[in-house]
C-alpha cells in the first residue's frame, strides 16, 4: 500500500452549468441532488413565476450534469470543461 | 469555453418548437426523458431506426415530444401498434413510452400478450400510481389505502405487482428504478435497447399535483426524497416480492434478465422448419 | 399517378372454384397485402385462416391478435412500418375496431377493414347473414369522418373489389371497407383471377422529399398528403389528435376545422370518381329497386320476374354504398314512380335512398331481421305494390 497523498490531487476539470431560465418550474430536483450543495433559488422569478436556480459557488461545481439529468423541464445542464495550462 | 458542446444532451432529441412541455412542475416524466436521450446516445442505436409509441395520457405525450418517428395511439393500444411496426420494418428499434393506466389498466391484456410472445420492443413504463391527465383517477397501481378521485374514500382493489406480472408473462427483461435513480434508469434502458426481446422497465414517478397532493405526500421533491429514503436496491429479487405499499419500502432493481427466442425468430424458424424453400420471408416493407 | 403492376407471385392467376371469403384473402394479396391482422369469429374467419397459409409462400406475415383492438391497430403500426395491410371481422368485432377506423381516418393512415356482415345485433346469429352494419359502417366511430365502403355480391367482386378497396385506400389515404355478407363469403363460386399485368394497384404516397422540407400533414393540390414511413429518418408525429400540419397537437377550433373539413373533403370533393354502381333497365323503369350484396342477385330475379309480368322496373346496385350515389338517385326520383329498397336489417340504406328522393318519389321497403336471403316473391310483391 503506497503512502496516502499529503496534498490534494489537482482538478483537471472544472464545470459549468447552463440555465434555461424561462424554462424552469423550481421544482428544486437539481438543488437537491447536486452532490456539492452548490446550486440554489435565485432571487429573481422567472416569466413564470418561478425561481430558477443558480449556481452559487461556481468553483466546486465539477459539471457531472446530474443536475442535467434530473432536471423535468430540461432547463439546466451542467458541462465538464478542462482546466487550461 | 472550449469546443465543447454548450447544448442540453437532450435537446437534439426534443422537438423544440413544442417546448416548453405540459408536464406540471415536480413530475417526474421529463426527467425520464432525459435519461432515454442519455440512453440512446449511449446504446449508440441509429437514430433514424428509433420508433417512439405512446398511448394516451401524460406519459403518453412524451412521443409527441420527441424528435424521432414518434406514434401518439389510442388509449392502452400502444403495445400493439408496436407490434405490427416491428413486424413489418424488423429494423426498427421499437420503444413504447406510457404510463401504468394506458399500459396495465386498458392496455393490460394487450402487454401480457406482447410478453408472452417476446415481440422485441421495450416498454418504458412511468407508474405515478394514477391516471395523471384525467385528474387523478384511480389505477391499477394504486396502492390499497391511497385516494384518488374515483376511490374518493381510499382504494380498496389490491393492486398489480408490475414486475411480477410482466414476467409472468414471459418478459425477457424486467427491471423497477424510481425518477430518483436517473443513472439506473439510463443505464436500464440501455440494457433494454440491446435486449432481444420484451423488455419492461417500471419508473415509480411522482405525479404531485393529483396523486401526491390528494395522499397528502408532499410535492415533487418530497417524493424523490422519498424515494431516495425508502428505495432498496435488490438486484435479482424474486419479482413475487416486490410489491408497493402505501407508506412501505420500495424494492427496485434489475429482477429479469433472461434469453428467450423472440417472436420474429420463433415465427422465422417454425416457417421455415415447415415450408423449407417455400418460405418466403416476412414480406418486410 | 402512374399505376403498378400487381406482382406476379402474389396472383393466383387462373379460374378457381372459391368462396368469397378465401376470394377476399386472394384479393388482398394480389393487391400486395402483406401484412394482416386478425382475431377468429364467425363468418370472416376463413379470409385470414387462407392469408396465413397463403401468406407465408408470398412473402409476408399474418398474426392473430389477442382480440379485435389489438388487430385493428396492428394494421396501422405495420401500415406506418411500411407494410400494405387489412384485418377482417364481424358485427361483434366490428363494434370493437371503430375507435382504430376513427383513428385511421384521422391520421390518414391507408388501410381495408373487412366485414363479413352477420344476424346481429350483439352475438346474433354466427353463421347467418345480416347486412345491418351498414349504418355503423358510415358513421361507427366517433366524430366527424367520411368513409368508402364497398358490397361485394359474389366471390368474384369479393375478389375484384378487395383490390378496389386497396387502390382507393391508397389514392385517398383513408380506411376503406369490405362489407361482405356471410352468405357472399361461404358462397362458392367460379373466380376469374387474371394475371398479375391487368391488376393496376395504386402505388403508396410516398414523398420524394427529403425529410428537412417534409411536412407529414401538408397536403398536396389535391388535399392528401404525401406519405412517409418509419425508419428513413423522416421522425414524423402521428397522433389522433387534431394536429397541424407538422403533425403536432393543435387543441383549436380553427385547427379542427381545417384539418377535419379537409379529411372531409378527400371523399367529398371526388365523389364522382369513387362513386360506383351497376344499373339494369333503368331508361324505362318506373320502379327502382335498390339492392346491394347477396340480396342484389335475389332482387335481379324478382326484377327478371316482375318484367315479365310486365311491370317496368329497373335495378340500381351500389356497388360502392357509402359515399351513396346521391346524384343519381336523385336523378331517378325526379323520373320514377317508386323505389324498392331490399336489405337484410330492419331499414338502413332505405334512408339514404328516402333521404335522396327528397319525396319526389316513394321508397317501398322490403326488409326482415337476417338470418336468411329473401326470397324472390316477396320483392316481386313489393314491386307490384311500388308500381300503383
Amino acid at each position: 500500500m503506497s503512502d496516502a497523498p499529503t496534498a490534494p490531487r489537482a482538478r483537471r476539470f472544472r464545470g459549468q452549468v447552463f440555465i434555461d431560465w424561462n424554462r424552469c418550474k423550481g421544482c428544486g430536483f437539481c438543488i437537491e441532488f447536486c452532490p456539492p450543495k452548490i446550486l440554489a433559488f435565485s432571487e429573481e422569478f422567472n416569466s413564470h413565476g418561478y425561481h430558477p436556480p443558480y449556481l452559487a459557488k461556481e468553483e466546486a461545481c465539477t459539471g457531472c450534469d446530474l443536475c442535467g439529468l434530473y432536471c423535468p423541464d430540461f432547463a439546466i445542464f451542467g458541462v465538464r470543461v478542462p482546466m487550461e495550462g | 469555453m472550449s469546443a465543447l458542446t454548450t447544448i442540453n444532451p437532450v435537446e437534439p432529441f426534443l422537438r423544440a418548437d413544442r417546448m416548453p412541455h405540459i408536464w406540471c412542475p415536480g413530475c417526474g416524466i421529463g426527467t425520464t426523458v432525459n435519461c432515454f436521450a442519455r440512453a440512446l446516445v449511449e446504446s449508440k442505436l441509429p437514430i433514424e431506426k428509433v420508433a417512439v409509441v405512446s398511448g394516451i395520457g401524460c406519459t403518453g405525450r412524451v412521443a409527441g415530444y420527441l424528435h424521432l418517428d414518434s406514434f401518439h395511439t389510442t388509449h392502452g393500444r400502444a403495445i400493439p401498434f408496436a407490434t405490427g411496426l416491428k413486424l413489418a420494418n424488423p429494423d426498427l428499434n421499437v420503444v413504447v413510452y406510457s404510463g401504468d393506466g394506458d399500459l396495465i389498466a386498458i392496455g393490460g391484456n394487450h402487454f401480457i400478450h406482447a410478453a408472452r410472445r417476446n415481440v422485441d420492443i421495450t416498454v418504458i413504463c412511468v407508474n405515478n400510481f394514477t391516471y395523471g391527465m384525467t385528474g387523478g383517477q384511480v389505477a391499477p397501481t394504486t396502492p390499497v389505502g391511497a385516494t384518488a378521485s374515483t376511490s374518493p374514500y381510499g382504494c380498496f382493489e389490491r393492486p398489480f405487482n408490475l414486475p411480477f406480472l410482466a414476467e409472468s408473462s414471459g418478459a425477457v427483461y424486467v427491471a423497477r428504478w424510481t425518477t430518483y435513480h436517473v443513472r439506473h434508469v439510463a443505464h436500464a434502458m440501455v440494457e433494454a435497447f440491446q435486449k432481444k426481446g420484451f423488455s419492461f422497465i417500471e419508473i415509480l414517478s411522482p405525479c404531485p399535483t393529483l396523486y401526491q397532493r390528494r395522499n397528502k405526500m408532499g410535492d415533487g421533491l418530497d417524493t424523490m426524497r422519498y424515494y431516495k429514503q425508502h428505495s432498496v436496491i435488490r438486484n435479482g429479487a424474486h419479482t413475487r416480492e416486490v410489491d408497493i405499499n402505501l407508506q412501505g419500502d420500495i424494492i427496485v432493481g434489475k429482477f429479469v434478465d433472461i434469453e428467450r427466442p423472440t417472436l420474429h425468430e420463433t415465427m422465422e424458424q417454425q416457417l421455415r422448419e415447415k415450408l423449407q424453400d417455400r418460405y418466403a420471408g416476412g414480406g418486410g416493407a | 399517378m402512374i399505376l403498378n403492376n400487381a406482382i406476379p407471385q402474389c396472383v393466383l392467376t387462373g379460374a378457381h372454384f372459391l368462396d368469397g371469403d378465401c376470394a377476399c384473402s386472394e384479393g388482398a394479396i394480389a393487391a400486395g397485402a402483406n401484412f394482416a391482422a386478425g382475431y377468429p369469429i364467425t363468418p370472416s374467419t376463413e379470409v385470414v385462416e387462407h392469408f396465413a397459409s397463403r401468406i407465408p409462400t408470398v412473402g409476408g406475415v399474418f398474426l392473430q391478435m389477442e382480440d379485435e383492438l389489438a388487430s385493428s391497430i396492428a394494421i396501422l403500426g405495420a401500415t406506418w412500418g411500411g407494410a400494405k395491410a387489412f384485418t377482417v371481422t364481424s358485427g361483434p368485432g366490428f363494434s370493437l375496431m371503430m375507435e382504430h377506423i376513427g383513428y385511421a381516418a384521422m391520421t390518414e393512415t391507408p388501410c381495408v377493414f373487412v366485414d363479413v356482415q352477420r344476424g346481429g345485433p350483439s352475438t346474433g346469429l354466427p353463421t347467418l347473414p345480416g347486412q345491418a352494419d351498414m349504418m355503423q359502417a358510415r358513421w361507427g366511430s366517433h366524430g366527424d369522418y367520411e368513409i368508402i365502403a364497398l358490397c361485394p355480391n359474389s366471390p368474384q367482386e369479393c375478389f375484384d373489389l378487395t383490390i378496389d378497396a386497396f387502390n382507393l385506400a391508397e389514392e385517398f389515404r383513408i380506411p376503406v371497407l369490405v362489407m361482405m355478407d356471410e352468405c357472399v363469403g361461404h358462397m362458392t363460386e367460379k373466380v376469374v383471377i387474371p394475371p398479375a399485368s391487368d391488376i393496376k394497384l395504386f402505388p403508396r404516397r410516398y414523398t420524394s422529399l427529403p425529410p428537412s422540407e417534409y411536412l407529414p400533414y401538408r397536403p398536396g393540390p389535391d388535399g392528401i398528403p404525401e406519405m412517409a414511413r418509419a425508419g428513413e429518418g423522416y421522425r414524423t408525429e402521428v397522433t389522433g389528435l387534431t394536429h397541424d400540419e407538422h403533425g403536432y397537437p393543435a387543441m383549436n377550433w380553427q385547427a379542427q376545422k381545417k384539418l377535419v373539413s379537409r379529411l372531409l373533403g378527400k371523399i367529398r370533393n371526388n365523389l364522382d370518381r369513387i362513386t360506383r354502381w351497376e344499373e339494369r333497365g333503368l331508361e324505362d323503369a318506373e320502379v327502382v329497386v335498390v339492392a346491394y350484396g347477396i340480396t342484389s342477385r335475389v332482387a335481379e330475379r324478382a326484377m327478371q320476374m316482375a318484367r315479365a309480368e310486365g311491370l317496368q322496373v329497373g335495378l340500381l346496385r351500389p356497388v360502392v354504398v357509402w359515399p351513396f350515389p346521391e346524384k343519381r338517385v336523385r336523378e331517378l326520383a325526379a323520373r320514377v314512380r317508386s323505389f324498392v329498397v331490399v336489405e337484410i336489417n330492419y331499414g338502413q340504406i332505405v334512408h339514404e335512398v328516402e333521404r335522396c328522393a327528397g319525396g319526389q318519389a316513394r321508397a317501398v321497403f322490403v326488409g326482415h331481421g337476417g338470418g336468411a336471403v329473401h326470397e324472390p316473391e316477396e320483392i316481386l310483391q313489393a314491386m307490384r305494390e311500388a308500381a300503383q
